[in-house]
């Protein structure tokens, strides 16, 4: 596991003294070193040819239900505010293009990490006076579908400097930890076994660029905390759930692996 | 290793394992005793015999599901994984002592392995409620997928 090693170590000052002040140069904490799997590739480069297809023409690609009424939702006002998100935000085309790539971070307000559902969620309480959708619901995933829709096709570019960074570490430590009674961690299939059949299944990389999706398996558009669920219950562990710290600080970590990759939104998988 | 990190204490190495159950203490659901003798185990755990037949259920069931990581193109399955190595001819490979400690707990040998233990409930974190206390297969039921796997010739 050279990757994991290496991102476990800190650097050594003198052997490391040219690339650690080429960074304090640039003011920025230790940037994590690049993800192992680098280009990374999309989840779709592995999906079977029917997947493909059906991802790529909207008209045939369920998941833009979802996104057609996350679409309504924006226009609707909502709460005590009677505002709509247009209502501050605009054209969402235009708003919120390129937003769901820098997704999750940082609120500064708050220091808390938010990922595209906990910003509307935020945004439900602070900016409408409503109460929050809840994680999972018909209502939620439309209107992340619809948010992260804006930036398809662009590069995932999360940030992971200071304010990110404890978030981002406990994400790859959970993501090298063996868990459940399969005592499995995301490691051993999406980092190690890219590209190898589980039954039938060729295993991906394990990329969230295309959430929310609509899973064939599940006839529905589910979250990524949804899918990252389903992982956990396969090798048996506990699961947090939707939503959570935990599954937050995954999020951070994978979207940093994804760097690079494109917005897929609305994705579909089997 | 970061992955590691959460590699198991061994309570007595490479000796007599006994281990009982935290939890769902019903009798089968306690490991039985076992001696490791170089790669093997040698003896059928709790001196069960084991039966061919129900041990190729074991295995293509969901119990086992070893077809998820191993393609053994004697059952004629039409889905088989690839994550493990195949089985084809292992009977001839390996002995029963050396499949039954493969299956029990690979991990004493090989610590990196990513093959589960089957029969191992120490060591393990956050294991979700449902499969606390008890292995992921039966002393029986190892015993039935080595006596199938030895057909494997």
């Amino acid at each position: 596991m050279p990757a994991a090693t290496r991102l476990g170590m800190v650097p050594d000052l003198g052997r490391w003294s040219a690339a650690l002040s080429t960074i304090l140069l640039l003011g920025a904490a230790p940037a994590p070193e690049t993800p192992p799997h680098h280009p990374a590739k999309s989840g779709i480069d592995y999906a079977s040819d029917d997947v493909r297809r059906m991802q790529a023409d909207d008209f045939a690609n369920p998941g833009m239900l979802w996104v057609a009424q996350g679409g309504k939702r924006w226009q609707e006002p909502a709460g005590n505010s009677g505002k709509s998100c247009a209502a501050c935000h605009g054209d969402a085309a235009k708003a919120m293009k390129g937003v769901a790539a820098r997704y999750p971070g940082v609120d500064a307000a708050t220091s808390e990490l938010l990922n595209l559902e906990g910003r509307i969620n935020r945004c439900r309480k602070d900016q409408q006076a409503a109460e929050p959708l809840a994680y999972e619901s018909e209502d939620l995933l439309a209107l992340t579908a619809y948010v992260a829709h804006q930036s398809r096709g662009q590069p995932l570019q999360v940030s992971v400097d200071a304010a990110a960074r404890p978030y981002f570490a406990r994400g790859r430590e959970i993501y090298y930890r063996r868990q459940g009674q399969m005592n499995l961690a995301c490691t051993h299939c999406h980092e190690q076994n890219v590209g190898r059949k589980l039954l039938a299944d060729t295993i991906s990389e394990g990329h969230g660029n295309a959430y929310p999706i609509y899973r064939l398996e599940w006839q529905s558009a589910g979250s990524l905390h949804r899918r990252l669920r389903a992982c956990y219950f396969g090798v048996r562990a506990e699961m947090p759930a939707a939503g959570s710290a935990e599954l937050l600080d995954l999020e951070l970590y994978l979207a940093w692996r994804a760097r690079g990759l494109p917005v897929e939104t609305p994705g579909v998988r089997r | 290793m970061a992955f590691m990190m959460g590699s198991r204490k061994r309570a007595v190495a490479g000796g007599v394992m006994l281990l009982s159950a935290a939890a769902c203490a019903t009798v089968s659901d306690n490991l039985v005793p076992y001696q490791i003798s170089g790669d093997e185990i040698r003896a059928p755990l709790a001196a069960l015999a084991g039966d061919a037949a129900r041990g190729r259920d074991v295995l293509m069931g969901r119990d086992g599901n070893c077809l998820l990581c191993h393609a053994v193109p004697e059952t004629g399955a039409r889905f088989m994984g690839n994550l493990g190595p195949p089985l084809s001819g292992v009977g001839a490979r390996l002995s029963a002592g050396q499949l039954r400690l493969r299956i029990v707990d690979p991990g004493r040998l090989n610590a990196e392995s990513i093959m589960p233990s089957y029969y191992r409930m120490e060591g393990l974190a956050r294991v979700a409620g449902v499969w606390q206390g008890k292995p992921v297969l039966t002393a029986q039921q190892i015993e039935d997928t080595v006596a199938y796997l030895q057909t494997l010739r």
